[in-house]
């Protein structure tokens, strides 16, 4: 593992908003397969860090690279296209398309006006949404409009739309916010299962939730990597209980 | 039970055709069938601004811009090729009254029939193209956006209405007095021609909206209109999907303002003003916007309501459309294609008891949920 290049490595990465730093040289690495939950206080900067990667914020110093090629001053499609997709914090799907129009405008291999107004999906890439969205329990809705869908069903066609993109890596921002207990744990399979073949990355609050994951655990404290390392490891270092559960409110 | 009906709705895009096209000649005297003409033709520039702003979100308030170019580009044509319009030195007369001896360079090609069944709506296309891209690669949206469209007209405007001796500025080009085939434009058996066209082409208009507004493109359009920045995390470039479809606008409105332009006998910078703009936006939103249906209605009823209000009370017809746009936005925000096909009549006859209430959403209560 040491030998072969990080898939994705940010170099000391520092954003900056009107003075206030969100992001502080921060500097990580990823590697193909690997999986990663990041955890922080609020105002931590572990949105903003996603939004480095995907291109929405561009830092003000440092570097991204994916695959050794820079990530800086590419647009957020040309990111997309690289292989890089992100769920959002709140599950932003297009409401006014079917569960399955959703899934299919994601899946969409080209994404060009020209293809997508000449001709039609493959059968292979039909298959392939239909099994995706069997997966996620949204066959039975597969021609309601998206905004009929409950939150958490929302959230599940997100994370569905994200894996019809067939992305290399895989960065969820709080996958299960607002869903029950159940729906936690059927989303942590869903996590587990895509982590056979995928890199993921998965910002969450819910310590249940990244238990149930079982990934390497990063946590973020004032735009900087406080420490990394497995769960039990992370949770008994005494700068973590400090910031982040000492300083919370339970 | 549910087969007839089917086999009555493919039908009845067909039975409207027959009846605008035997039917109401037969019966609406030239004067009101022009009206209608005209009305079918504003339809057309109704069914563009659906495709931008009903399915892409795109509010533009400059679609006037288009309108009057192919008016002007067909008016143009029929002033060169009409003897008696023609001055001392083979050109239009208007030309004279400025001191104009020459005529100017862009004129030319118009003299051509073949030149100016293109120019009518590739000009706008252009136009619609470079203003469409320029606006959409630099991430301008929303209100900014249809704020830049409403001053590309102001600018369109003042162009026209100031270049006498290119345009005859205010005064406009007069089509009716001119000739085509030998007949005067303005003559009952020439309008009735253009009648006909113009029905013919608004389906033709309508077959092209819904190629861009279904399938697997139209998603795309409603994807940029509900969450475009979502789109591009998806890997798609919004950019080129706003340019094509609002280069389509453009085109489909150069077409219904040369339509227009010959039904009506006379185009003007008066069709780049401000308020007629705002007015096309109105039939979309009276009709129903993202539905094709919807603006063809809007189009249509509330032209005609301008024509019957303004024959009895000149002065309120302001007023009734401010009112007509206010009630629809409170009331019926789908418009009235809209309001009908989510149920709004059933609404309202539960309201006064006439039919049992729902309480579900209507639109989950009439479908079964297909289980695969």
């Amino acid at each position: 593992m040491s030998i072969s290049k990080p898939l994705l490595e940010l170099d000391s990465v520092s954003v900056c908003f009107d003075g206030f730093f969100a992001l502080t040289d921060l500097s990580m690495k990823l590697f193909k397969g690997d999986l990663r939950s990041v955890i922080g206080p609020n105002g931590a900067g572990k949105t903003t860090f996603l939004d480095v990667i995907t291109g929405k914020v561009r830092p003000t110093r440092g570097t991204v690279t994916f695959n050794g090629n820079s990530l800086l001053g590419i647009s957020e499609e040309q990111i997309s296209r690289k292989g890089i997709g992100r769920k959002f914090q709140t599950p932003r799907v297009f409401e006014n398309l079917t569960v399955l129009r959703n899934l299919e405008l994601s899946a969409s291999p080209l994404k060009d006006p020209l293809s997508l107004l000449s001709s039609g999906l493959s059968k292979s890439v039909k298959d392939e949404v239909h099994g995706i969205m069997n997966y996620v329990g949204l066959g039975s809705f597969a021609t309601v409009k998206a905004s009929y869908l409950s939150h958490g069903q929302k959230q599940w066609l997100a994370i569905a739309c994200l894996v019809a993109q067939s992305p290399q890596v895989l960065l969820l921002d709080e996958p299960v916010a607002g869903l029950t207990d159940e729906e936690t744990l059927l989303t942590a399979e869903l996590i587990k299962l895509l982590a056979s073949d995928h890199t993921v990355v998965v910002i969450e609050h819910d310590m249940e939730f990244i238990r149930e994951l079982g990934f390497d655990v990063t946590v973020l404290h004032q735009g900087q990597v406080l420490t990394e390392g497995p769960l039990e490891r992370v949770k008994s270092d005494p700068r973590v209980i400090e910031v982040y559960l000492g300083a919370s409110d339970h | 039970m549910a087969l007839p009906v089917k086999v009555f709705k493919k039908l009845v895009p067909w039975i409207l055709l027959i009846i605008a096209l035997f039917i109401l000649p037969t019966v609406l005297d030239d004067f009101r069938l022009n009206l209608f003409g005209r009305y079918f033709a504003l339809s057309i520039t109704a069914l563009a601004i659906d495709l931008i702003w009903g399915y892409t979100g795109l509010l533009s308030l400059g679609q006037g811009i288009f309108f009057s170019l192919g008016g002007y580009a067909v008016a143009m044509y029929l002033m060169l090729n009409t003897k008696s319009l023609a001055g001392g030195n083979g050109i239009p007369k208007f030309f004279e009254n400025y001191g104009v001896a020459q005529l100017p360079f862009f004129w030319k090609p118009f003299s051509s029939p073949f030149f100016t069944l293109f120019a009518l709506w590739i000009i706008p296309a252009l136009v619609a193209g470079v203003v469409g891209w320029l606006i959409f690669r630099n991430r301008i949206k929303g209100v900014y956006f249809s704020i830049i469209t409403q001053a590309s007209l102001m600018v369109f405007f003042h162009f026209f209405n100031g270049q006498q001796k290119l345009f005859d500025g205010t005064n406009g080009l007069k089509t009716s007095t001119s000739e085509l085939f030998g007949q005067l434009v303005g003559s009952p058996d020439m309008q009735v021609w253009f009648y006909r066209l113009t029905v013919l082409l608004l389906p033709f208009t309508f077959v092209i909206c819904r190629y861009f507004s279904n399938g697997r493109f139209g998603d795309a359009l409603i994807a940029i209109r509900d969450d475009e920045s979502r789109l591009r995390f998806a890997g798609f470039n919004p950019v080129p999907f706003k340019t094509i479809v609002f280069i389509v606008s453009g085109a489909l409105c150069g077409l219904s303002g040369a339509l227009y332009t010959v039904q009506s006998g006379i185009v003007s910078p008066q069709y780049m003003s401000i308020s007629f703009s705002i007015e096309m936006v109105i039939w979309v939103a009276v009709g129903g916007r993202g539905t094709l249906v919807g603006p063809i209605i809007g189009a249509v009823l509330v032209n005609y309501t301008r024509s019957l209000v303004s024959e009895a009370l000149p002065e309120a017809w302001l007023f009734v459309q401010g009112a007509l746009f206010v009630f629809v936005v409170v009331l019926m925000p789908d418009g009235i294609y809209g309001w009908i096909t989510k149920g709004g009549i059933y609404h309202l006859l539960a309201a006064f008891g006439v039919a049992k209430k729902i309480d579900t959403y209507p639109q989950l209560e009439g479908k079964s949920i297909p289980v695969d």
